[in-house]
């Protein structure tokens, strides 16, 4: 590292060298990246897993994987990417590094609390490790009852814990973000002049701190059932197995919003910044943020339509999705309308941003479709669902992720990466991503069951399509690694702000020092006031930029 | 003191107090869901199986909860004596209540060890040695389940808290707290007023179901 | 905060007293016959006992401040779990099964 920063004035990388300063630091910055080494791991493992899966799936007779191997696979696969990377992807990497730079903080409020997030992070991926070891786990990443409690071939205890640990890792995270966002905002930076990826990151860690515990809850009475060989979800005991459906759920459906709506906050910096406009409805967007984080609570029996539950609740259950929807389309039509008589550039961030919106659309469309009570007796546990929920996770998380990550680079990094590749693999993305996910839509409408290894031969032609798209999806998320990693040692040096963008962050040094101000900002103007007539802008200091 | 200066992300030290307390107040809104969730399936069975849940609840040993919850109760209030007189500065009587809220704790945890062996004598332990008495059904064993589960979480607490309150009454005993410096002191003690709220509602659902009528 | 004089303590002492009253009455109530009121007065008695601990010993007395909508929320959003799954259990007739 010395030799890429030596003739900078000491920065949050160069300022100690040593193992120990990293591994015991306290700077928010550095466990961000911390963080950010972490999930890649594991996105290569979960997409290892995808890999084997889509590979398998070619032929329909289904002979690449034993069959039992095969449920060990996909089920990884979920509790790998939801866990290990999903959850943790924007806000642990990027909620941790801009967080306190946007509300003009030193660091968070519990650096402490930070680093542990990581290490328990880090134990509960070696519970997992230990588990794919010795096996894996063949439930499905929603360890349903009395399968994964009495009758389940694989590991499920390991996989139970750690999850169950991962939680924790995710609740002191969501902790440090709340208490931080209340409390350390810099003066001038009222509610209503913060950035909306950090309301983003607020509303997420809400959810993050009333959910996850039900989860964790949930999970120490399966594994506690398993190892004992008696629990209170057993039938022949009087036990409920639904009960763990509507505990599991309860978390797990407010967990797809912890996916979503970092993104969605990153997709608004996104915009705003590259369409060179202020975001139309600021405080709709805000609200639509923290009304998606609550109703995400009311909706999780969506997931047991089907399981057995009273036809009255699911139509209670039906109603009340298409209720949270509504705050999810308010934030499409304002993106939209935020582009329109923009100023829009084309660079890598933009490009994400916008396939975010398409894909985030189509995805969130299909949810209303898999809403509706009668449509979903019919699709649920097909394809179907899958297409939904990866367009959601996939086409959006990911895409803002990486809009996020090349975004925000220059900053972290000192470095800009080269454009031209960076369009490329945002394109090719796209392109990749709607090759392998699209037939699925397709194919779950056909009536293909997800979780199955093998199929008719009537479906093969969509599987294929579906595999060759998956291959150029892992092209497009390789090529980032290759130019990035290029750009940290012979990328130009970034200065401040190379995006001309309206956020504290862009006021210090790229990459910034160690305790991100000389001294604290004070927050004049609310954010993205920017003019798409002549490209100037006010930063949120107050200072005007021609 | 080496404490007087606030950490660098805070402007002064008050500050950090007050976001000290609030990160508490954050975690413990995490414990009530967590234990919540387990109270939910208790009162889900408990609805469905009234009177399966009133037989079993028979044979859990009221006096030694009571025990338990007078000790809990006391020991709050030994707890947040401490703190006072932390703020006072009054030194010598924190490291003496601190000791006692210590104490009281290592008494709930004999009591509870000493419940623990009576319930297995008597043949409580689901999957163990259950022993299904007259009248009683399968979900007896649903009642029983609940209560090593819940008490077993709650008493890992408890054993956490009274880690912590030692761990207070040495730095205190170090000299480390003053009318200018008690934060930990409060946080420790919103922790262990939690973990008494936890045991009265666990008392509520698991001793004094009816016992009228045999 | 007063440097060397302590806190005035009757209201934890008093504050302990109720509570352990209650802890009495929650007992005497075990053993009368008031069928289908039992969960109501135990667990309002503990409800009881916990706002006395939030309020006196957690010291939430005051003006209202952002701790009380941190103690809140927990309670709070545990009613949409309990709330909303009754719509399940009540409405549905395959549990429990005999």
């Amino acid at each position: 590292m010395t030799t890429l920063t030596a003739d900078l004035p000491t920065n949050y990388l160069t300022k100690e060298h040593t193992i120990a300063s990293w591994l015991l630091t306290k700077d928010h910055k550095r466990i961000a990246l911390l963080f950010f080494a972490s999930i890649t791991f594991f996105f290569f493992i979960g997409g290892f897993a995808a890999t084997l899966i889509r590979l398998h799936l070619v032929n329909p007779a289904g002979n690449l994987l034993q069959p039992d191997i095969y449920n060990r696979m996909f089920t990884m696969h979920g509790i790998v990417m939801v866990w290990f990377f999903l959850i943790p992807s924007i806000p642990t990497t990027m909620g941790n590094f801009f967080i306190p730079l946007m509300i003009g903080a030193r660091d968070l409020a519990f650096p402490r609390i930070n680093l542990g997030s990581w290490y328990l992070f880090n134990l509960s991926g070696l519970f997992l490790l230990y588990c794919l070891f010795v096996g894996g786990v063949d439930t499905g990443w929603t360890f349903y009852t009395p399968y994964s409690t009495l009758f389940a071939n694989g590991h499920v205890i390991p996989a139970a814990v750690a999850v169950f640990v991962n939680g924790f890792s995710s609740i002191m995270t969501g902790l440090n973000f709340v208490v931080t966002i209340h409390r350390l905002r810099a003066p001038g930076m009222t509610w209503m002049r913060l950035p909306l990826f950090v309301w983003a990151i607020y509303a997420v860690s809400v959810v993050m701190l009333l959910a996850t515990p039900v989860l964790a809850m949930t999970l120490a009475l399966i594994a506690i059932e398993r190892w004992m060989g008696v629990g209170i979800f057993d039938p022949s005991l009087g036990g409920d197995p639904l009960l763990f459906q509507h505990m599991f759920w309860f978390y797990s459906h407010p967990a797809v919003y912890i996916m979503i709506l970092p993104a969605m906050g990153l997709v608004s910096e996104l915009i705003t910044c590259f369409a060179r406009r202020p975001v139309f409805g600021y405080s709709g967007m805000a609200y639509a943020l923290m009304a998606i984080a609550v109703i995400s609570f009311f909706v999780w029996a969506h997931h047991m339509f089907v399981a057995g539950i009273s036809i009255f609740s699911a139509v209670v259950f039906s109603l009340m999705t298409f209720f949270v929807a509504v705050p999810s389309a308010i934030k499409v039509f304002n993106w939209t309308a935020t582009l329109h008589k923009g100023s829009i550039t084309f660079d890598a961030p933009m490009l994400y941003a916008l396939g975010f919106v398409g894909l985030f659309t189509i995805g969130g469309l299909t949810g209303l479709m898999v809403a509706t009570l009668a449509v979903d007796i019919h699709v649920h546990d097909t394809y179907f669902v899958i297409a939904h929920f990866h367009y959601i996770m996939v086409g959006g998380t990911v895409s803002a992720f990486f809009g996020g990550l090349h975004y925000w680079w220059p900053k972290m990094t000192g470095r800009l990466y080269p454009e031209m590749w960076a369009r490329v693999a945002a394109i090719v993305t796209f392109l990749g991503f709607n090759l392998t996910f699209f037939p699925q839509f397709i194919l779950g409408y056909l009536g293909m069951p997800r979780r199955y290894y093998a199929y008719p031969p009537d479906f093969q032609v969509w599987h294929v399509l579906s595999s060759a798209g998956a291959s150029i999806l892992a092209v497009a998320y390789t090529l980032p690694l290759l130019y990035l990693g290029w750009s940290l040692i012979w990328g130009p040096r970034a200065g401040p702000n190379p995006w001309r963008a309206t956020g504290l962050e862009w006021l210090t040094s790229s990459p910034p020092p160690q305790h991100n101000f000389a001294r604290t900002p004070i927050v004049k103007a609310p954010p993205y006031q920017y003019n798409p007539a002549d490209g100037s802008y006010v930063a949120q200091d107050g200072s005007v930029h021609a | 003191m080496r404490s007087l200066a606030p950490e660098p992300q805070f402007a002064t030290l008050e500050q950090q107090t007050e976001t000290a307390q609030l990160g508490m107040w954050a975690f413990i809104a995490t414990e009530v869901m967590f234990f919540g969730a387990l109270i939910f399936t208790y009162m889900i069975y408990r609805v469905t199986y009234w009177e399966q849940f009133r037989l079993a609840a028979h044979d859990s040993q009221i006096l030694n909860g009571s025990i338990n919850e007078a000790l809990l109760l006391t020991s709050s209030l030994t707890m947040i004596l401490a703190i006072n007189y932390g703020k006072a500065g009054r030194n010598d009587r924190l490291v003496a209540f601190l000791l006692a809220t210590a104490f009281l704790g290592l008494c709930f945890l004999g009591v509870k060890g000493w419940e623990y062996v009576e319930d297995y004598n008597s043949g409580s332990v689901p999957s163990m040695n259950f022993l299904f008495k007259s009248d009683y059904h399968a979900p007896t064993e649903l009642f029983w389940i609940f209560y090593w589960i819940s008490t077993g979480f709650h008493t890992l607490h408890v054993t956490v808290g009274i880690g912590l309150v030692m761990l207070l009454a040495w730095q205190a005993h170090r000299r480390k707290f003053s009318p200018n410096y008690f934060s930990p002191l409060e946080v420790v003690g919103l922790y262990w007023s939690f973990v008494d709220t936890v045991w009265v509602f666990l008392f509520a659902a698991i001793y004094p179901l009816g016992r009228a009528v045999t | 905060m007063s440097v060397g004089k302590p806190e005035p303590i009757a209201p934890y002492v008093i504050g302990w007293a109720v509570m352990m009253l209650l802890l009495g009455l929650s007992v005497l109530s075990a053993y009368l016959d008031i069928g289908i009121f039992h969960p109501v007065v135990n667990f309002g008695i503990a409800a009881t006992q916990a706002a006395i601990i939030f309020i006196i010993f957690m010291r939430l007395r005051g003006r209202p401040s952002l701790k009380w909508v941190f103690a809140a929320a927990g309670f709070f959003w545990l009613m949409f779990l309990y709330g909303i799954s009754t719509v399940d259990y009540a409405t549905r007739s395959g549990f429990p099964s005999q």
